[in-house]
């Protein structure tokens, strides 16, 4: 049963940290190959606090405004650079963030940070707290999608001269996209911290940004369900089959490749397709054929 | 009297071209004023400098003495910019009237988090609607852009430009790709939307329904202005013939 919680626990994790990613990359369609520094700054950010005696229910906000705010800030700088240069510039973030955290002895250099307390909610309390809040974010996500924020992202995502063109102020939306995603993003490193009670450089490396982007795109850039879906099996995956776990990046690599050369819609983009389809069946048994 | 739109003095230079040299003209209210010129002869960049995205070297762009000139696009599309492009260009993800739903929300989308406080879409639904019935495209409400014929589209784009609600509406070559029907509809829904009460600067290479529903021209050559003043008597002016027409070419040559 212990492991099973774990798996919860990390899958959870895992879920909190892609819909952040997939606000920013599915929703307003600005691509980050960096989302693992976010996850590293919350968690960063909160283990200095917990293990100086703050308790967790104060780093866990905390954790998500440093990482918001270092948002901020990479989001005011990428505000020039779009697609292919994004991508780059965010995949830089990542890079610097790692580079920088090594040489600090603050924030435990090489060895990184251990020992870092417990939440004392115990391991199935822990749990229960990491799915309540994965729900809350994906709630949020989906409220998002259908307010006139989400409205406006698709604008940006489809074309962001046009938004332009009617009326939208893209850079302040753009901004907001990268707060809120990785403040998202803190919230699952905070929750990664206290979990595995210890952090270092290379638990937030650029695999890592490339296993939640594989997992934004797998379920479907854009669909809060796919995009849970697909991080609890990726995450879920590597722990039960030994396979999996040598061969993890290889292989998100490979569902990278096969995902936007075949699906570009992700499992989400399928299983449209799947109802569409299924859907046109019925119409052609009934006899009513429309267009 | 002051204009709607006032430009002055503009000049915008790409590299080392000089695409507009000093260009002024202004828009009056409730004028269909028609922008026209040879190819090349820097009508589309007056638009663009207009709107703001192009920024000229100097001159400056009024909107009802606003000065607009160091505002970005968004801003000015707010003070009442209304702008179809030549090219189409619609929100594919999107339905139709999804497109103009969506500008007839900027009230709504005015700032990030404001937005996310509402969600109710019906009353924008509504007026997207009502504008598509002007255009004349109500039947294609809920499709998808990529399926539309380019006519629609060019409906849809100008649809979505009056959903801003508009002081002035900005056409970029909306006549441009038409077959002679349907340019000469469109171009009557033009006429209808101005007799509404829309300001609007037409910019078209069509010349048969420029001379038939402009009730001014300004003609551009080379960035500058060669002419202004009613149809007839700008199409009269020999510097005029010879710019746009070639040298001894007449006003029935219709299509340029």
């Amino acid at each position: 049963m212990e492991y099973e919680i774990t798996l919860m626990t990390l899958a959870g994790i895992a879920v909190i940290a892609a819909l952040g990613l997939n606000l920013i990359t599915g929703f307003c369609g600005q691509i980050s190959l960096g989302h693992a520094a976010f996850y590293g700054a919350g968690a960063y950010g909160a283990a200095m606090l917990t293990t100086n005696g703050v308790s967790f229910w104060l780093a866990l906000p905390a954790g998500a405004l440093v990482a918001g705010a270092l948002g901020l800030v990479v989001g005011l700088a990428s505000l020039r650079v779009r697609h292919d240069f994004l991508a780059i510039t965010t995949m830089g973030v990542g890079f610097l963030f790692i580079g920088v955290v090594r040489q600090q002895d603050a924030l435990g250099g090489e060895m990184g940070i251990y020992a870092i307390p417990d939440p004392g909610l115990g391991r199935l309390g822990y749990m229960v707290l990491v799915v309540v809040l994965a729900g809350l974010v994906a709630a949020f996500s989906l409220y998002l999608k259908r307010s006139w924020m989400g409205f406006a992202f698709d604008a940006i995502a489809d074309d962001e001269d046009t938004a332009l063109m009617v009326g939208i102020d893209v850079a302040r939306y753009k901004l907001a996209a990268f707060a809120m995603g990785t403040a998202i993003a803190g919230v699952a490193g905070v929750l990664y911290a206290h979990e595995i009670k210890y952090i270092g450089p290379d638990s937030f490396g650029f695999p890592e940004s490339i296993a939640m982007l594989a997992m934004v795109a797998v379920g479907g850039i854009g669909s809060v369900g796919g995009v849970a879906f697909a991080a609890v099996v990726m995450t879920v995956l590597p722990h039960w089959l030994q396979v999996v776990a040598e061969y993890k990046l290889l292989l998100y690599g490979a569902l990278l490749f096969a995902v936007m050369r075949f699906s570009p819609g992700g499992l989400a983009g399928l299983v449209r397709s799947w109802r569409t389809r299924a859907g046109g069946f019925r119409i052609a048994a009934t006899g009513k054929v429309e267009p | 009297m002051t204009a709607l739109l006032e430009v002055r003095d503009v000049a915008v230079s790409f590299g080392g071209v000089r695409a507009l040299d000093g260009v002024t003209f202004a828009l009056q209210v409730g004028e269909l004023l028609g922008l026209i010129g040879p190819n090349g002869a820097g009508k589309t960049t007056a638009l663009r400098a207009i709107t703001g995205t192009v920024r000229p070297d100097r001159g400056t762009v009024t909107l009802e003495g606003l000065e607009l000139t160091r505002l970005p696009v968004h801003r000015r599309v707010r003070a009442g910019l209304g702008m179809s492009q030549q090219l189409v260009r619609p929100f594919r993800a999107m339905t139709a009237i999804e497109n103009v739903m969506l500008a007839a929300g900027t009230a709504k989308t005015h700032a990030p988090f404001g937005a996310l406080l509402k969600r109710d879409r019906g009353p924008e639904r509504e007026k997207a609607l009502a504008h598509l019935e002007t255009v004349g495209i109500a039947e294609a409400a809920e499709s998808a852009p990529d399926s539309l014929p380019l006519g629609t589209l060019k409906r849809l784009e100008m649809a979505r430009a009056l959903a801003l609600e508009p002081k002035v509406l900005l056409l970029d070559e909306p006549l441009a790709g038409l077959n002679h029907v349907e340019a000469r509809r469109l171009a009557d829904t033009i006429v209808e939307l101005n007799r509404g009460g829309v300001s609007i600067v037409l910019i078209e290479h069509n010349l048969g329904e420029v001379m038939r529903v402009c009730s001014r021209l300004v003609v551009l050559d080379n960035g500058r202005v060669l002419g202004d003043g009613a149809p007839e008597a700008v199409m009269a002016d020999p510097a005029v013939r010879t710019a746009y027409l070639g040298a001894g070419a007449g006003v029935e040559a219709g299509h340029a």
